[in-house]
């Protein structure tokens, strides 16, 4: 850590991949993070919560400025991971399988929560809970591979051993992300078509619009606090892994 | 109406924000787990290589 010569040569890129550099950096960025998203999604659903009713959906479109941010952040988690993927499989980077590992729960929480919050909003909107339909059908898969990942990251003792398997999965896995953004225009679906993310500009007025963007925006920056966080925790825990295996050793001997 | 949605709004925000309470506080505990795990195994005079200062098998502590 105070070896600034070999600091100032390497590129931004390969500070990170030093996981005692990475603790110091997130350790400092971490506190700003969480109070940037508490802040979002305070102003955010702060708006969101005094909306006039929308003439179709009456007081339930409040249900948006959650379930949105929700379903983005579900198809965002696993576009991150599999970045991440790439970092095992191309480049060795040694934070790439730690990143997924953390971000898999995280994930499979929100996955979860767009699921419950669109069914709770689904009932009194579409008068029942779920329908297989595409969208709804594919996050479903999205969530059950978001388990199976969790299930894969802590399967093996050895965390290096896990990292290829993983990062295969989740890049199989990323074929589901445009099957999910899509379904609602390649298929004939009863959840609404994209009002947001579309060719014409979003389809909403700005007093839906702007609390909507903002509470994404701070749920956003909350996922990257809490992977922040999970992340200094799995490197402690290969650390802690690797000190008792060293114990272990000097009892032996 | 309007009463009957309420229901569904507050159950919608109010599992949302006990689920992500638990995911935080999961994430917190065990932040803390980790961490003082490494303080004891360090406390032990277990440390890692580069934190010594010196090769492998230089660490006294653990001899005595």
């Amino acid at each position: 850590m105070t070896d600034l010569s070999a600091g100032a040569k390497s590129s931004r890129f390969t500070i990170l991949a030093n996981p005692t550099r990475f603790l110091d950096l997130s350790g400092k960025v971490q506190p700003w993070l969480y109070a940037v998203a508490l802040l979002g999604i305070a102003v955010g659903l702060g708006l969101g919560l005094t909306v006039p009713p929308d003439y179709q959906q009456g007081t339930t479109v409040e249900i948006m400025f959650i379930h949105v941010p929700f379903a983005w952040l579900c198809m965002m988690i696993w576009t991150v991971m599999s970045v991440s993927a790439l970092g095992t499989l191309v480049w060795r980077h040694p934070l790439a399988d730690v990143a997924i590992k953390a971000a898999a729960p995280i994930g499979a929480v929100f996955t979860a929560l767009a699921l419950i919050t669109g069914s709770i909003w689904g009932r009194p909107m579409w008068g029942t809970w779920w329908v297989w339909d595409a969208r709804l059908t594919s996050v479903f898969v999205l969530f059950i591979m978001y388990l199976g990942l969790i299930a894969l990251t802590r399967a093996l003792e050895e965390p290096g051993k896990a990292a290829k398997p993983a990062a295969i999965l989740v890049l199989v896995g990323f074929i589901n992300i445009p099957i999910i953004k899509f379904s609602v225009d390649w298929w004939n679906t009863l959840h609404q078509p994209a009002s947001v993310l579309r060719m014409n500009g979003p389809a909403m007025p700005a007093t839906y619009l702007v609390p909507l963007l903002i509470s994404a925006l701070g749920f956003t920056v909350l996922f990257f606090a809490l992977h922040l966080t999970a992340m200094r925790t799995e490197i402690l825990r290969r650390r802690v892994a690797a000190l008792s295996r060293l114990a272990a050793r000097r009892a032996e001997a | 109406m309007q009463s009957e949605y309420f229901a569904f709004i507050t159950a919608a925000y109010g599992i949302s924000a006990v689920a992500i309470a638990g995911l935080f506080a999961w994430i917190l505990l065990d932040a803390r787990t980790q961490r003082r795990a490494l303080k004891t195994l360090e406390a032990r005079g277990i440390r890692r290589r580069s934190e010594v200062g010196g090769r492998a098998g230089q660490d006294t502590e653990a001899a005595k």
